[in-house]
């Protein structure tokens, strides 16, 4: 099975633009399993937040996933199109990256 | 040309810098303001979402003598007899003697630990000789403590919380540790940290391994760190690996070594693929076990891979947990909620067996300190998992959570303490070669780094696990030598915010390293004990009941022999 994750890509202050990676996955898999495989396989610098992997612990991984704001563990890889893309009402560091820590929690 | 060039550092003071903000980095933190001093707690990811305690859902062991007579000696005799003659009693009996204190501490922090008859409600994990680990319903220990911790940490008055800072090195002036250089990832701007004292709480190293239970930032950087600072580590060789870890079919939003407390709660039996409980042709072999389900990690580990061997594993190549036997009323009066979020992974466990096998789960070697949690550098603690020595050759369930607290606040304390003695002694010179090396990343063509991390997960899995032999471990060796030379001495930037690149280049110095320290360990120790197996060499040695201590010299690697505890050399 094969899914294309169209992703929302550029830091603060440019001009964002979508590129498109296609993952091969396995049934059950989850957005958070394709993203590694794109920075594993096809592009490292691709950035996202996560520290745990698929436990839905950390909760790091919160973006926006077809329109909606969800986890990237919890949600499943489907066949087709997937259009990922940061929290829209978060600063955008880069990529599907947001500041989300408090701000008494930052540098 | 990178953020690190373009910018002068920031430059920040405390008096006591703790880097990981997991349970035992929190709770230092937490200790040392308590005793009245600044402290900045530093973390690469958010602060108390990353590391171990939050992904544990399993349970917390201290002799509290609430539900059943107990006392910490007991607790100290199971976690020496799991240890299997290396640990090192200080550090284990500081663990068993506070364990009750941090606990019932935890329980007036509101952490919620599960309640029967109006005490603390404790059940009986493998190797334990009676009921004695507390646990958050349901699965939820993990994240109760890390969220109670969190929630202390927001009011207590002279803690900076600051997470998405990298510690990228230990700064070392005269021999005593004075801080810390950083990598803030947000901006990739180079971070100075000025501190009296530096405690190291940056968890285990299971994410060298491809399947671990860890959180992915957890892959070694705190060794790393010890050992270029010029401490040592002990017994790298043990990494302890969770017997039945999840592995079919595919589960999301869980931990995969969830199942331990279904076994306990509701004794779920293991299977081969001809349907046989094998569990007890193994427990024959140890003298410990009852037959019951005691069988201590490291057997129980032995016992499923043995089984995938004979050609008795499940599909995926593990064995098959069953809970069928299960009325499906009493699986849902113990899991409640958590029954729901199986069925959504589609696993009805009244219906279905799930398939499990061995994860990398938990180091029982580490940073080796002394009884004050201090390293042979001045002024350089650690805390937590992070800590060698404590466990041996194996840990007992239960332990890790409680290590994470007691040895987190006596960290905690004893560096605050040093700090209220000392002024600070930053030294721009010690620090200038780390930032010289942040200065130096290049843009360049080079293999993905990201992809050399899982090829050494791989090798590290295949080759260094749970069963090894010389030949494996030489070509451990070999492979780890090849990704050193592949990655160069040079960072790998792309320049950018939140530079991956960076990050994963760094993660690789460090994980090389301390991959090296487990397999030149695991090579010298020509025996087998507790969770480090030779299938070359399948008897246990008393010539090998002494400890292993890796420092680094010129460069390499240097290996020597301690006895257990008293620290004297052998002859």
């Amino acid at each position: 099975m094969k899914t294309t994750l169209r992703i929302r890509r550029g830091s603060a202050g440019e001009t964002p633009r979508f590129e498109e990676f296609d993952v091969a996955f396995e049934p059950g898999q989850s957005v958070l399993d394709g993203l590694r495989m794109v920075r594993r396989l096809i592009d490292p610098t691709l950035a996202y937040r996560y520290s745990c992997i698929n436990a839905n612990a950390c909760k790091e991984c919160m973006m926006l996933i077809d329109g909606t704001v969800d986890y990237a563990c919890t949600v499943r890889l489907k066949q087709g199109v997937m259009t990922l893309a940061p929290l829209p009402k978060k600063a955008l560091i880069r990529d599907l990256v947001t500041e989300i820590a408090p701000p008494d929690e930052r540098l | 040309m990178n953020s690190v060039e373009n910018s002068s550092p920031t430059h920040l003071e405390t008096d006591v810098l703790v880097i990981g903000a997991g349970g035992a980095g929190m709770y230092a933190a937490l200790e040392a303001a308590r005793a009245g001093v600044s402290v900045i707690l530093a973390d690469r990811s958010l602060i108390g979402r990353g590391g171990a305690t939050v992904m544990a859902q399993m349970t917390v062991a201290a002799a509290l003598g609430e539900q059943t007579p107990n006392h910490w000696e007991y607790h100290l005799a199971d976690t020496l007899a799991a240890g299997r003659g290396l640990c090192d009693e200080r550090l284990a009996a500081l663990l068993c003697e506070d364990g009750p204190q941090r606990l019932r501490e935890m329980d007036e922090w509101k952490v919620g630990w599960a309640r029967e008859d109006g005490h603390i409600k404790q059940a009986q994990a493998p190797g334990h000789d009676r009921p004695r680990c507390a646990y958050v319903d349901f699965l939820s220990t993990g994240p109760a403590v890390s969220k109670t911790l969190r929630t202390r940490l927001k009011s207590a008055s002279g803690v900076r919380l600051i997470g998405d800072l990298a510690i990228v090195d230990i700064v070392v002036q005269d021999g005593e540790a004075c801080g810390a250089v950083a990598l803030h990832l947000p901006t990739g701007r180079a971070v100075t940290l000025a501190a009296k004292a530096v405690i190291i709480a940056t968890g285990g190293l299971t994410g060298l391994y491809r399947r671990n239970s860890a959180s992915a930032n957890m892959a070694g950087d705190g060794y790393a760190l010890a050992l270029r600072a010029g401490a040592e580590l002990i017994d790298m060789e043990f990494v302890q690996f969770f017997p039945i870890g999840h592995l079919a079919p595919r589960l999301i939003g869980m931990d995969p070594i969830m199942w331990d407390p279904f076994r306990y709660k509701l004794g779920g039996r293991l299977l081969n693929s001809e349907r046989q409980e094998f569990e007890t042709t193994y427990a024959s072999e140890d003298s410990r076990s009852d037959g019951r389900y005691v069988l201590t990690r490291d057997l129980a580990t032995y016992a499923i891979t043995k089984e995938v061997e004979a050609g008795r594993g499940s599909p995926a190549g593990g064995a098959y947990l069953s809970f069928r036997h299960v009325p499906e009323a009493e699986i849902r009066r113990a899991f409640g909620p958590v029954v729901d979020r199986l069925l959504a992974n589609g696993i009805d466990l009244a219906r279905q067996d799930v398939e499990v096998a061995p994860i990398a789960h938990y180091t029982m070697g580490g940073v080796r300190v002394d009884e004050t949690l201090q390293t042979r550098i001045p002024g350089l603690y650690a805390g937590g998992e992070v800590v060698g020595g404590a466990n041996g050759a194996n840990r007992l369930s239960g332990n890790a959570i409680t290590e994470a607290l007691v040895f987190g606040a006596r960290a905690g304390f004893n560096a605050a303490e040093r700090a209220k003695a000392r002024n600070l002694c930053w030294s721009a010179e010690a620090a200038r070669p780390v930032l010289g090396l942040l200065r130096s990343a290049t843009k360049r063509d080079a293999p993905n780094p990201s992809a050399a991390i899982a090829g050494l997960q791989t090798v590290m899995a295949d080759k260094v696990g749970p069963f090894r032999t010389e030949a494996k471990l030489r070509s451990a060796l070999s492979s780890i030598l090849q990704l050193s030379q592949e990655i160069g001495n040079v960072p790998l930037s792309t320049g950018a915010a939140f530079d991956t690149t960076m990050v994963d280049w760094l993660d690789l110095r460090s994980m090389l390293l301390v991959a090296r320290s487990v397999a030149e360990a695991a090579l010298t120790r020509s025996e087998s004990r507790g969770a480090h197996q030779r299938e070359d060499q399948p008897r246990l040695s008393e010539d090998w009941c002494v400890n292993q201590i890796i420092s680094l010299s010129q460069g390499g690697i240097s290996l020597r022999r301690i006895a257990p505890a008293n620290g004297r050399p052998v002859a």
